[in-house]
């Protein structure tokens, strides 16, 4: 069956330097240096990681995370909780929208 | 559950694994473990020197863990008969640059001759590091093990217990319903006596293994996690820990294959393998001895019925240090599971 999204793609990842490689060697350095251990442990930048993929409902990026998080040692609690902290803020920021409405109701109403 | 070999499971046939590891490889044999190290000059792959004795007393166990490369459990009948332990002090008399006995199992205590086994290598190497793998459940199996802790204080053993998370739900997941618990019990009355305990000198460690088909994280960061949350949330103690790579083998290949996994959890062993890993991995400075006496390079190979490659000894009767120190280690795709990453040995991480 034919699908947009092929988990095997996710290992060609690295060939898409093939089109275009000055950028995509600077684009892996950098992607690198991100994960790398610094101010934020690595471990805690594999949760951010996992809590984006979310939000940006990236299947490749689900999959390398949920792997990444449990290779970085973290708990299925602790990835659930980084998955909510996505959708808190998903669901927040339509929320806050919501004062932008009431703003509006208020101008158009009697 | 049963053993793979209770069931009559064709993967309890060391043939078809090594058919597995071999055909089903990725990257077909140019990508095989022995072009790896042929690249690094590693090949073939010959013994540092003789440091660890690890001694299998027999694949009888109270628990059936689904990772077990052993294939053991409460069906297997395996077991080491005193007269072969006595042919392993001999070696552990002899050879003086032993530094480690290190018995394993199965649950090596239910060997009727553990204790005696236990007792006699204390007595003729004082000095020497006495390590049990023990399950930790085996303690609460039955009231003649109670006094297991008791035991392995007074003979200076060196405890080293599986413990795959410090939650109820992947231990039991992985090793059986209630292990969990029993094995905090059990932790408890090992700190009661004083493993685990600072000052005390009696060593107890933890080992990590991953709860599926991916690689164990960092040594030193679980194990600080490990620390604070057994301390935290059950007020128990240990010294290190250590993290395994799940090997493809037995019950773990069963695994892998059956969930879908086997090529990805190979493709990341093989872009993992780490050179510096593969210069240390441990069957260079350690024989594995089977509960019939065959010798192997290490645990792994024993369960794969691959023995030592030396062609004057392949049993205890006829040890021969020279002909063992000049063998080159029998190797098979399995083996990139303890080149991946940090390294991955009895004793954890080598890197």
């Amino acid at each position: 069956m034919k699908t947009y999204y092929n988990p095997e793609d996710l290992k060609k990842f690295g060939t898409i330097g093939e089109l275009q490689k000055s950028m995509a060697d600077k684009f892996f350095a950098y992607y690198s240096e991100v994960f790398a251990e610094g101010a934020l442990t690595a471990r805690e930048k594999s949760l951010i990681a996992l809590a984006v993929a979310h939000a940006l409902q990236c299947p490749y990026c689900i999959d390398a995370y949920t792997t990444d998080t449990l290779e970085k040692g973290c708990d299925e609690e602790q990835m659930m909780e980084a998955v909510h902290v996505a959708a808190a803020i998903r669901g927040g920021a339509s929320l806050v929208h919501s004062t932008q409405m009431m703003s509006k109701i208020k101008e158009i109403s009697m | 559950m049963k053993s793979l070999k209770a069931q009559l499971h064709s993967l309890s046939d060391p043939k078809v694994e090594i058919d597995v590891l071999e055909q089903r490889h990725p990257g077909g044999s140019e990508n095989d473990f022995q072009s790896y190290l042929e690249r690094i000059g590693l090949f073939p792959l010959r013994p540092t020197s003789l440091e660890i004795f690890q001694v299998n007393v027999g694949k009888m166990c109270n628990q059936t863990c689904k990772h077990c490369h052993v294939d053991a459990g409460p069906d297997r009948k395996e077991i080491m008969d005193r007269d072969t332990m006595a042919l392993c002090l001999e070696v552990i008399r002899r050879e003086q640059t032993l530094n480690c006995v290190d018995i394993t199992g199965g649950a090596p205590e239910m060997n009727p001759d553990f204790r005696w086994f236990v007792t006699e290598i204390r007595t003729i190497r004082p000095e020497i590091k006495l390590i049990v793998r023990c399950n930790l459940t085996i303690i609460l199996a039955n009231p003649k093990f109670y006094d297991l802790p008791q035991f392995f204080k007074e003979n200076g053993v060196e405890v080293v217990s599986s413990l795959p998370y410090f939650t109820a739900i992947r231990t039991d997941s992985q090793r059986g319903d209630g292990v969990f618990g029993k094995s905090l019990e059990a932790l408890k009355m090992l700190n009661a006596v004083g493993y685990g305990v600072e000052g005390s000198g009696l060593i107890l460690n933890l080992v990590y293994n991953p709860s599926g088909a991916f690689l164990p994280a960092s040594q030193t960061g679980l194990e600080n996690e490990f620390k604070k949350k057994l301390w935290e949330r059950f007020r128990v103690m240990f010294n290190s820990l250590f993290t395994i790579t799940n090997i493809p083998i037995s019950r773990f290949l069963d695994y892998l294959i059956n969930s879908g996994n086997y090529e990805n959890y190979m493709e990341k062993l093989l872009a993992s393998f780490n050179p510096a890993a593969a210069a240390g991995v441990m069957c260079r400075n350690t024989i594995s001895v089977g509960w019939d006496g065959f010798l192997y390079d290490c645990d792994f190979n024993q369960m794969l019925e691959l023995k030592v490659a030396a062609p004057s000894t392949t049993h205890l009767r006829v040890w021969d240090t020279d002909g063992l120190s000049s063998r080159p280690i029998v190797i098979n795709n399995h083996c990139f599971g303890c080149t991946a990453g940090a390294g991955s040995s009895c004793g954890g991480a080598t890197l």
